[in-house]
């Protein structure tokens, strides 16, 4: 009986894995279309380039947001300090922003023509005053990693949560002061859920066009681009994709053989005990560290939305918002619910199966965020236009007539592409929340009469709670925010917010974008927050 | 288990075959051209007609292959873009269908459509030089070409060579001058630049009326934009290269699928896309030009003066576009 369970399981798991596998196999399937012409062309004149900038870039972004989102992590969890309880959840909101709506407001903001550099010239009355060029390495490392942070703050502060301040008041019982506890004893700890907080992240970086196309900074994306919209072949952008795959694919092995070989969980996850109590001075520190990170992620790119909003809220807000709202949270919602089953399933059966395939299929499975969206989406619609043609061949066949497209359009086929784009946010989380599970609870729960669903539900699901949080959030503002897969699988007439942001900036009218752009932070994200912080206090 | 399958299958397509039955004429339109641009013009119609039109928006490449996947099976009667190698791609990839109307033919200049009738222009998009009212006289200004000369160094302002109206502007210029000298115009503007290259029109317009360059390249509609919310903003268009070939136009066009379930219907719209009424709805909602030539433009656009555009053909923008990405990579314009 439970064998035929665990069968079961292995066998979900593939399905599920084969499934969303199938876009990336359309991606490598590119090579069978050779775009010698271009690659020549790319390697004499542009691969140099952008190789290294996305080399600084990635390694930028991944430290920036280390620094970032481990710090804040450690002191909204760890630390005692006025403000405290509000920076917790405020800290994550940064994740409704779009990365190229932040992008493209700093940029506003910053820029020579911009308030902040307009207002330091009329002041000081020089033409020409030195300030630092945004337009850089520097200044889209900085827009990235103030975007992205929040992935590696959400799912690190699952980890000093379930380790648990007692932990702290063992390794200060051993002779460890705060400083050295935290690189000896909390840091190596939480090391599984920072690495895949900075996984998400890397993958992110790699894939985004939208941010480095507004600080035209060239990266690897570009170039795929490039390939497909100005030089028209999408094999040549394909094969480019496929190759930023097994970059990700390479690091992200590389960080799990190089991961020491030791146990994560802790005998009484989330014990409460006593934060760190700051001095004045260190509090006020960490107090105005949150604020300014608060500050530029978040306070001043909303108020610059808000401000936009405000001016084209008469002429464009109508009734159609409530459609488009409705539209974006049924979708956020459904699939947020449904990537977190589908990556709930993968991380249990690789539980059960400690063998290198189920793991080998777990890492296929994840690859479709490293994907840039608009390239996955093509690898979606191929199969499914197929599956629809043969499908129309059928019904041809069976009533002598003709029958429009079947799956294409409906929700169902929209959800599934989602899971294949987001499983990996999924499953990061709620991996590294299964490190804390140690395997000895499952034979305690059996000893007790408990069954294996039982188990999972009783035992297991209280302790990976956390994680499976951080997930459903995570996967539910990425939807929110998604914009080529539902561009190109939406039924028709089936506008979202993020379908609004992309026809206004499509056209460059950027200032009407932020319109969908702020129902979509104030829709999305609040009511998250307002959970999180019910949440928090439990 | 399979009969189920089956039985099921049979349920659902007999229902859809039954529903495709039904209902009044219809258009499928897919689009890269904006709703807020088309949405105004398409409801016209159906006010008119009684037809209805369906739509979707994408990215012009994304719906270019989402027609490639669906082949005989698409929904879509019709596509629209906003510039005329897409058209052009689309027609080589076998996506559109040639259409004889003499209605469009004697609507859209002979430069403005394809020699095989698959699409057409429906607005111009004119790209043209914009100056700094304090800092430049327009009597100074000449052409693109003339960007790249030595009066220029550290003057000129560019948007990036990704957008597809600079690598449209490019193609342009190698058709006229060939690749060598277009060549070396290019890396005569890099060599010219102000500042690094801009992601946007916009951007490029309120940085030549902040005085942080003196002379750039845009399309007039972004100018439009700006001059209607700030009258006062020291930044001019000046009608580029008018003693030799024009102004370098591009169009925003569109053309009836091969497989359109309903060619005659889609004809017949894009037939009135072409009059008069239709023109200056399709054109003044984002201040573009008609492509109809006895239709004026809206006053706003017809204040910046008339101008003579240049006649070559818009494909050779399609044709000569890889060629001109490759050739600004070469220049290192980025």
């Amino acid at each position: 009986m439970a064998g035929s369970r665990l069968d079961g399981l292995r066998a979900a798991a593939t399905a599920i894995a084969l499934l969303v596998a199938i876009p990336v196999a359309v991606v490598f399937s590119s090579w069978l279309a050779p775009a010698t012409d271009i690659w020549r062309h790319f390697a004499a004149y542009v691969l140099g380039d952008l190789l290294r900038n996305t080399f600084w870039l990635a390694l930028g972004v991944c430290l920036g947001t280390l620094l970032v989102g481990v710090s804040l992590a450690w002191l909204t969890t760890m630390c005692e300090f006025p403000g405290r309880r509000v920076f917790a959840w405020a800290l994550m909101l940064p994740l409704a922003l779009p990365t190229y709506v932040l992008a493209f407001v700093s940029r506003g903001l910053f820029d020579y023509t911009g308030p902040v550099q307009t207002a330091l010239r009329s002041w000081s009355g020089a033409a020409d005053l030195w300030f630092p060029r945004i337009q850089s390495t520097g200044g889209v490392i900085t827009v990235l990693t103030l975007a992205l942070y929040p992935y590696v703050y959400l799912i690190t502060r699952n980890a000093f949560r379930t380790q648990g301040v007692r932990m702290m008041e063992v390794a200060q019982s051993l002779g460890h002061g705060h400083v050295s506890g935290f690189f000896r004893v909390a840091l190596p700890m939480a090391r599984p859920w920072i690495a895949g907080g900075l996984a998400l992240v890397l993958m992110e970086t790699l894939a985004d066009f939208g941010a480095v196309a507004i600080f035209n900074y060239d990266t690897f994306t570009t170039a795929i681009y490039k390939a497909w919209y100005s030089l028209f072949s999408l094999p040549a952008a394909a094969q480019l994709a496929s190759m930023l795959l097994l970059i990700v694919l390479a690091l992200v092995l590389t960080e799990a053989v190089l991961r020491p070989r030791r146990r994560y969980h802790t005998a009484r996850p989330g014990a409460p005990g006593r934060r760190i109590v700051l001095s004045r001075r260190l509090a006020a520190f960490a107090f105005f560290y949150c604020a300014a990170i608060l500050a530029l992620a978040f306070v001043l790119p909303m108020g610059q939305l808000l401000l936009w909003a405000y001016e084209v809220l008469p002429h464009d807000l109508d009734g159609r918002y409530l459609d488009f709202l409705g539209h974006t949270l049924t979708l956020a919602l459904a699939a947020a619910a449904l990537t977190a089953a589908a990556a709930l399933i993968l991380v249990y059966a690789v539980r059960h199966n400690s063998g290198g395939a189920m793991r080998a299929v777990t890492r296929i499975a994840t690859l479709g965020y490293a994907v840039p969206g608009a390239v996955l989406a093509v690898g979606i619609f191929i199969p499914v236009a197929w599956l629809d043609n043969q499908l129309i061949l059928m019904a041809r066949g069976l009533f002598a007539r003709d029958a429009g497209l079947l799956i294409q359009g409906t929700i169902l086929i929209m959800l599934l592409a989602y899971v294949s784009r987001f499983l990996a946010v999924a499953h990061n989380p709620i991996e590294a929340a299964m490190h804390r599970v140690a395997p000895h609870i499952d034979e305690a729960a059996r000893g007790l009469g408990l069954g294996r669903l039982a188990t999972v539900w009783r035992v297991h699901l209280p302790m990976l709670r956390g994680g499976l949080f951080t997930a459903v959030i995570l996967v539910f503002v990425e939807v929110m925010k998604e914009m080529p897969i539902t561009l190109m699988l939406r039924p028709f007439g089936w506008d979202t917010l993020a379908v609004r942001i992309f026809e206004m900036t499509s056209e460059g009218e950027w200032r009407r974008a932020a319109l969908p752009a702020v129902a979509l932070v104030l829709a999305g994200l609040i009511p998250i927050a307002l959970l999180l912080r019910r949440a928090d206090k439990t | 288990m399979i009969r189920a399958v089956h039985i099921l299958l049979l349920t659902v397509t007999s229902l859809l075959a039954a529903a495709s039955a039904f209902g009044g004429e219809e258009i499928v339109v897919y689009s890269a051209r904006g709703e807020q641009l088309i949405k105004p013009i398409f409801d016209a119609y159906t006010k008119e007609t009684g037809v209805k039109i369906t739509f979707a928006t994408d990215k012009e490449g994304a719906l270019l292959q989402r027609l490639k996947a669906e082949g005989a099976n698409t929904p879509a009667d019709m596509l629209i873009t906003v510039d005329a190698g897409n058209l052009w791609q689309a027609e080589r990839e076998g996506l559109l269908r040639p259409i004889a109307s003499a209605t469009l033919r004697a609507n859209i200049p002979a430069h403005l459509r394809d020699r095989e009738n698959q699409w057409f222009g429906l607005s111009v998009r004119a790209r043209t030089i914009v100056y700094n009212t304090q800092r430049v006289r327009p009597g100074e200004l000449n052409s693109y070409e003339d960007l790249g000369g030595p009066k220029w160094k550290g003057r000129l302002c560019l948007r990036t060579s990704k957008k597809v109206y600079n690598q449209s502007l490019v193609a342009m210029m190698i058709a006229e001058h060939g690749a060598a000298e277009a060549e070396r115009i290019v890396r005569a503007w890099v060599g010219n630049l102000a500042t690094d290259v801009f992601p946007d029109d916009t951007k490029l317009i309120e940085a030549v009326a902040a005085g942080q360059c003196d002379v750039g390249i845009v399309n007039s509609y972004y100018y439009g934009r700006l001059i209607e919310k700030n009258p006062a903003l020291p930044a001019r268009l000046f009608w580029a290269n008018q003693k030799n070939k024009g102004v370098h136009v591009n169009i925003s066009g569109a053309g009836v699928t091969r497989y359109a379930r309903h060619p005659e219907a889609a004809v017949k719209l894009l037939e009135w896309l072409s009059t008069p009424k239709a023109q200056n709805l399709f054109a003044d909602v984002n201040l573009e030009f008609p492509v109809n030539p006895r239709v004026p433009p809206h006053p706003s656009v017809a204040a910046w003066g008339d101008f003579k555009q240049n006649l070559i053909h818009v494909e050779m923008a399609g044709e000569l576009q890889a060629d001109a990405v490759k050739l600004m990579d070469r220049a290192g314009y980025k």
